[in-house]
């Protein structure tokens, strides 16, 4: 078992590691793994169907496509901030979501912010999974309370007389940020706009990029 | 539970700071962590919040030392031990030493990889009717609940206005302790920032959570 265990995870070095010995931890993991195998809890193959799905079909152009489409389309913008769900699955391009999918909209009164502070929920079907920031203490610990201090840290400024309004992702409603639609974008087509979207503006650290700005 | 991972409001964390073209996985055992969990939930060892509770349940000083998918691998172990999945000594041996037990759903395989990548359904029927509307003043009640719960410590006692009603969603706090889906409602209730920080915080920030009825009272 140890040998198939060894053979299967020759096949997926895909990111830079030149361990050249195995961290306790990655000794650890792969013990669990063997003994879940050896139990028949899973199939290793089935583990590494599940991986190859995250890193290719989540991701922030699914989010993205969904934002061009609402700044586009203002049937769809409205169904989108009615139910997103909904909305969302009408699409057929965007990976399926659940049911619990919230769009919040930015306006020039208002900019919204997403956090968990008690774990890490976020919108992996519109977004992909979360960054390492989006899951540590820093993040986690200050959005809620000095927003303005975390937009700084990303070097973001939202004038001072626009409110803040920080989504805290205690349930298993998950939320997308609706950005507003840069300026200079007139006649753009949904594609030309989803390049305009990062991950960041949809969570509300960031904002979309400009047109003509170095990306 | 009153742990490090409520974290809302704590001071002295430092700055945020994101990584450039941060990868999906960092190792190739997060990705291996993150595929394990979400096996082992699909097949039925264990529901979310079981989960969510067990990684709160790390001492504190592992909790604020560990990264996010060693914390998971921990809360994994812990929790498949301490329901029989695998036991103790397997772990310390490093492979099985006895049979499986069943699992709800039967072994993980391929045929089940579908069903993980959509997000499950927290939404449930009614028991009875709601006890708030939008626009309702409300109290975050002063609770302080030993086990997993959803209502972060930063808005207990303080008062907020219910925003959106989202329907009746299985309960976290009985899911986890594996007490039944005992499904509530849920509402987003936003809080001032200054009712929550106080009156020399930021007059321009709002902060909401979604709140379960149980945790919720008229103010």
């Amino acid at each position: 078992m140890s040998d198939h265990d060894h053979d299967h995870h020759d096949h997926h070095h895909h990111h830079d590691h030149d361990h050249s010995e195995l961290s306790e931890t990655e000794l650890r993991v792969r013990a669990l793994e063997t003994i879940l195998t050896e139990k028949g809890y899973v199939d290793p193959a089935a583990l590494d169907a599940i991986i190859q799905s995250y890193e290719t079909r989540i991701g922030p152009h699914n989010g993205a496509r969904v934002v061009a489409k609402a700044w586009t389309d203002p049937a769809f913008r409205q169904a989108l901030l009615d139910d997103a769900s909904k909305a969302v699955s009408t699409l057929g391009h965007v990976s399926r979501v659940g049911d619990h999918l919230v769009a919040v909209e930015n306006t020039p009164q208002r900019h919204n912010m997403v956090v968990c502070t008690l774990c890490s929920c976020y919108p992996w079907e519109m977004l992909g999974l979360p960054p390492v920031w989006y899951k540590a203490a820093p993040y986690r610990s200050r959005a809620v309370k000095d927003p303005r201090g975390v937009l700084a840290d990303f070097g973001v400024s939202v004038p001072k007389d626009i409110e803040i309004r920080v989504w805290d992702s205690t349930a298993e409603t998950r939320f997308l940020v609706l950005p507003m639609r840069p300026e200079g974008t007139d006649g753009w087509s949904e594609e030309q706009l989803a390049e305009l979207v990062t991950r960041d503006s949809m969570i509300g650290t960031g904002f979309p990029k400009t047109p003509g700005a170095p990306s | 539970m009153n742990g490090v991972h409520d974290m809302g409001g704590m001071d002295g964390f430092g700055k945020v700071e994101a990584e450039p073209n941060e990868p999906m996985f960092h190792t190739e055992w997060e990705a291996r962590v993150l595929a394990m969990v979400r096996a082992m939930g699909a097949a039925g060892a264990f529901n979310i919040d079981t989960s969510r509770f067990y990684r709160e349940m790390l001492p504190p000083h592992v909790y604020l030392s560990s990264s996010y998918y060693k914390k998971w691998f921990l809360g994994l172990e812990d929790m498949l031990v301490a329901k029989g999945y695998i036991a103790a000594e397997e772990v310390a041996a490093g492979h099985a030493v006895q049979p499986g037990k069943p699992l709800t759903h039967g072994k993980f395989a391929l045929v089940d990889v579908e069903r993980v990548m959509v997000r499950g359904k927290f939404g449930r029927a009614a028991p009875a009717a709601a006890m708030f509307k939008p626009g309702d003043r409300v109290r975050a009640k002063n609770i302080h609940p030993a086990t997993h719960t959803r209502l972060p410590r930063y808005v207990r006692g303080h008062v907020g206005i219910v925003e959106r009603d989202h329907g009746c969603h299985v309960y976290p706090d009985t899911a986890a302790m594996e007490a039944g889906e005992n499904p509530q409602w849920l509402y987003t209730v936003v809080f001032d920032g200054t009712e929550l920080w106080g009156a020399e915080s930021d007059p321009t920030v709002k902060i909401s959570v979604d709140a379960f009825e149980p945790y919720l009272e008229l103010a």
